[in-house]
């Protein structure tokens, strides 16, 4: 693995190493001292061009609990406002001489970019780019399932047969792209939930199943997972696109609450990436049901994210040409 | 003192292989009196197993003069056009300031003049600004030294459509034609390429065929309303070419336009990002190349129009959603067009046609009356010559274009062109630009 | 591997049985019988060798018949994720650590490997299991003792010492990972 861009990248044995590595990952997370020597003398930089402080803090406790220096390095916008090009910035930083770039950023293919057109030579690590792909968030998501739903059975195995329902604004999702990725390549069955206008056009393609009824969706599918996706208040405006017409009716119609959580089978864990919005697409009792992985995905995220580095940066041999030494 | 040139055995349109003699401006004589009428200091040109056309005609060209001198210039630009081909360009009227003046049109009119290169028709701005809100003054750029007879807001929609209705009406009175850039501006919102499985993969915003689609039907029926004709500018989808044949069978007097790169480019080809592939409208798929080849081919898209777009290397290399839309087409046109239309044999496609759709329509379109005259004795000697055969690879670093922003780097060619004369004179000769004819 | 059957056999199963059962009594004679005792083989022989040590000490503790759980004398250490070769060498698939219940806290920590070269793999043993608590005094058993060491360390149980060359290569086959036991140098 010379990069993490998409979920869709990974073989289903690559996926397994991943989820194996971050087993062992969050075994050592359990002892006093969590921090091991493995990335001592590497550094990491987060390139965050995107709010996001949740992942950032959870690549930071990754990279420092395998003793990577970490640099973080945050700006909103896109490169064109904030008048330097990914490209310099990049350079910029691998000039200080980072090891690996950990990259979120606002525009689809971003992290494609910076791994593929020779602007840098460091391994890239996509945190999320636009309504593209977000790997480790799915990654986490199929980790926290086969932890819970395959229990003492996990290590090694795929997620043949699970039933997994998504819900939510899956047109703007790079979790929805990467789950459905990821979960068709372990062998998981996935069915989309969402209003037709929060659906791409070529969803069809997908390897998944799409309906527009939540409460069918519950009864007929019988899932084991169901992960609601965040939903931004603003799409409702007709100056963001008007895609439902007010959060009260796409809660109603979306949103998991008492009773569909209650229409779940007694085994079924409820999922959400966050940050939430309770009250919009999740109740209040879903979040906080013992049923919900919430927390769990937040702390798993830590050891998958470790896993990725691991991966990664150990065995990569030194391929950095020379620097000529300045006067 | 203007030189002659006796071309020694091209085959005219492909067809009849004859030679032509050039003097003066034009076309002295053809066939066995060319020889005969051919004096001492007669330049002989080779032209065994090339073919002649007249000189390529390109309805829609951005040469960026005036405003963005760093992406191209009229003298660059025309001079790729002329390593193209083209012996005429219609520079598009989204520069800075905006072509939507009378003095704006004579300045890119007097430079293209001056650069020599081709013949420049400059392209009139339809709304003030390009601001899609109030006419610019139409009648005054017709009147123009540069005698605008093409009106298009290029790279904007004139979506009211009662501005577009008063447009469409008002060139009548000089013969102008309004050239729509077909795109409604609420369905492209922060589009960035075709919506469709790709898009949806990728995560970006598209752009649905119907944006396109939408405006066309609207246009054809304004202009059937108000007895006008309208040009639809870069048609791109399967829906369009449908649409437009039936306008045509309807009697509307619609013209239509494909771009080179509509004919040969998939929107598969985004997968990596890579912005060399951005442009509006947006590659299509694959479909949609099938209809607008057979659209072409059938007469219902009536010409091939680069849209030459060059952009600055810091406008594409960057995010695929922060770079600019467009790619440069003028030199690598005729290669492009051959290998989308004659190579596949797919449909009854010869250089006849290819003459017909870049050179003869488009200048019917313009009302450019010197272009794109067959070429016979007396007309002006304004034609290229092709080499059919001649495989040849893309090098951006190569062109004449001051940008490097084509698509078809590394990809091989089937045709090229080994010289093209303007006005009787060469511009380019052996496959080369001839620089030194501003020291003759 | 593959030079297993070109080089020249130094230890065949018996003498590695012999060398084994040796060792499972210095081990005993030296902390005055198993209690306290923890045996962690180092992935990937050092694990196989560390349960037929750990069989070896129950029997010759309890008799024939012992019924002692192995799993509360042997444990498995990973040390992978302490190498200091990690930026040079490919990934290494990382394997669990399992350590028996009462934990290394104060016990005696017995490592088992089955070749001592450089003494790096032990180095970064020494690390892992001060990251897992801190045990009463740690052992070093290996199979065998090529010597070329490169950092301060020695064994405390060796099976057999074999004076080597550095370009010779020494390969421990054992039936549990490789379906023989022999130890070969090529």
């Amino acid at each position: 693995m010379r990069h993490l861009l998409s979920a869709g990248d990974l073989s289903r044995e690559e996926a397994i190493d991943i989820l194996d590595t971050a087993e062992t990952m969050s075994a050592t997370q359990q002892r006093q001292i969590k921090k091991l020597p493995t990335l001592r003398g590497l550094t990491v930089v987060n390139l965050f061009l995107e709010d996001s402080t949740r992942t950032r803090i959870s690549f930071e406790a990754a990279a420092k609990r395998l003793s990577a220096d970490v640099i973080n390095f945050s700006a909103k916008g896109s490169s064109v406002s904030k008048g330097e090009s990914l490209k310099d910035t990049a350079q910029t930083l691998e000039a200080m001489g980072a090891d690996a770039v950990v990259i979120r950023h606002s525009a689809s293919g971003a992290p494609h970019r910076l791994a593929h057109t020779g602007w840098i030579d460091a391994p890239v690590l996509n945190a999320g780019d636009g309504s593209h792909q977000h790997p480790t968030q799915a990654l986490l998501d199929a980790y926290t399932m086969r932890r819970r739903l395959r229990a003492a059975a996990s290590r090694g195995a795929d997620l043949r047969g699970l039933r997994v329902v998504i819900v939510g604004d899956v047109l703007h999702s790079r979790v929805a792209r990467s789950n459905v990725d990821l979960l068709h390549i372990l062998g998981a069955d996935v069915l989309l939930v969402a209003p037709p206008t929060l659906l791409p056009v070529g969803v069809r393609a997908w390897p998944c199943e799409v309906t527009y009824d939540l409460d069918a969706a519950i009864a007929s599918h019988q899932p084991d997972a169901v992960m609601m996706l965040r939903v931004q208040r603003e799409r409702m405006s007709s100056e963001a696109g008007g895609f439902f017409p007010s959060p009260m009716e796409y809660a109603r119609r979306y949103g998991l609450d008492a009773s569909r959580l209650a229409a779940m089978p007694e085994h079924a864990i409820v999922m959400h990436p966050g940050p939430m919005n309770r009250g919009l697409e999740i109740s209040a009792a879903a979040a906080d049901s013992h049923r919900s992985t919430i927390r769990e995905q937040v702390a798993n995220g830590v050891a998958v994210r470790m896993a990725v580095l691991y991966l990664l940066l150990a065995g990569r041999s030194e391929s950095r040409p020379e620097l000529p030494l300045e006067a | 003192m203007s030189r002659t040139y006796l071309l020694q055995g091209p085959a005219l349109l492909g067809g009849q292989a004859t030679d032509l003699l050039l003097a003066d401006g034009v076309i002295a004589a053809t066939g066995p009196d060319a020889r005969r009428a051919a004096g001492a200091g007669t330049e002989v040109i080779d032209a065994e197993g090339l073919i002649a056309l007249p000189g390529l005609v390109d309805l829609h060209t951005h040469l960026r003069e005036p405003g963005r001198e760093d992406a191209e210039t009229v003298a660059s630009g025309t001079r790729a056009a002329a390593a193209g081909g083209f012996t005429c360009v219609h520079a598009m009227a989204n520069t800075d300031p905006v072509a939507d003046t009378a003095g704006v049109v004579e300045q890119v009119y007097h430079l293209g003049r001056d650069a020599g290169w081709v013949e420049v028709r400059p392209v009139g701005a339809v709304t003030v600004g390009l601001g899609g809100t109030r006419l610019a003054e139409l009648g005054a750029m017709a009147d123009s030294a540069a005698a605008v007879r093409v009106f298009s807001d290029d790279g904007k929609c004139v979506s009211d459509p009662l501005l577009m209705r008063r447009a469409l009406e008002y060139v009548k009175a000089f013969d102008g034609v309004i050239a729509q850039h077909a795109q409604d501006p609420r369905l492209t919102a922060g589009a960035v390429m075709h919506e469709g499985r790709m898009s949806a993969d990728l995560g970006l915003t598209g752009w649905p065929a119907v944006a396109e689609e939408a405006i066309i039907a609207r246009d054809v029926l304004l202009a059937e309303h108000v007895g006008s004709r309208v040009h639809i500018c870069h048609l791109s989808t399967a829906g369009a070419v449908d649409i437009v044949r039936w306008a045509k069978a309807r009697g509307i007097t619609v013209t239509a336009e494909v771009t080179p790169h509509h004919l040969l480019l998939t929107d598969d080809l985004l997968a990596d990002y890579d912005p060399v592939y951005k442009v509006n409208p947006p590659l299509r798929t694959a479909e949609d190349v099938e209809a607008v080849r057979a659209g072409l081919a059938d007469g219902t898209i009536d010409i091939v129009a680069t849209d030459h777009a060059p952009h600055t290397q810091e406008d594409k290399d960057c995010e695929f959603s922060a770079a600019a839309f467009g790619m440069t087409g003028l030199e690598t046109a005729v290669g492009v067009v051959a290998e989308a239309m004659i190579t596949p044999h797919q449909h009854d496609f010869g250089w006849a046609d290819i003459a017909r759709v870049m050179s003869t329509a488009p200048a019917r379109i313009g009302r450019v009356g010197g272009q794109g005259q067959p070429l016979t004795a007396g007309a002006p000697a304004h034609l290229t010559l092709i080499d059919p055969a001649a495989p040849t690879p893309v090098d951006p670093e190569g062109q004449a274009s001051a940008s490097r922003n084509t698509p078809y780097a590394g990809r091989v060619l089937p045709a090229a062109v080994r010289a093209t004369f303007y006005a009787g004179r060469p511009t380019v000769l052996d496959g080369h630009l001839q620089d030194e004819r501003s020291t003759s | 591997m593959n030079s297993g059957s070109l080089g020249t056999e130094v230890l065949g199963p018996e003498e590695i049985s012999r060398a084994l059962t040796r060792i499972a009594h210095e081990i005993l004679e030296r902390n005055k019988g198993a209690e306290d005792v923890i045996l962690l083989g180092v992935p990937t022989r050092g694990v196989p060798l560390a349960h037929r040590l750990g069989r070896r000490i129950i029997q010759a503790e309890q008799g024939p018949q012992a019924t002692a759980d192995l799993e509360h004398l042997v444990g498995t250490l990973d040390i992978t994720m302490h190498r200091d070769d990690l930026r040079t060498n490919p990934t290494r698939a990382l394997t669990p650590t399992h350590l028996p219940p009462r934990g290394i806290d104060d016990a005696v920590v017995v490592l088992v490997d089955d070749v001592l070269y450089s003494g790096r793999t032990v180095r970064a043993a020494l690390d892992a299991i001060s990251d897992l608590g801190r045990p009463r005094a740690v052992q070093l058993a290996v199979l065998v003792d090529r010597g070329h060491r490169e950092l301060p360390i020695r064994a405390d149980f060796i099976g057999k010492n074999l004076p080597t060359s550095r370009t010779e290569r020494v390969s421990v086959h054992l039936q549990e990972t490789d379906g023989r036991d022999a130890v070969v140098l090529a």
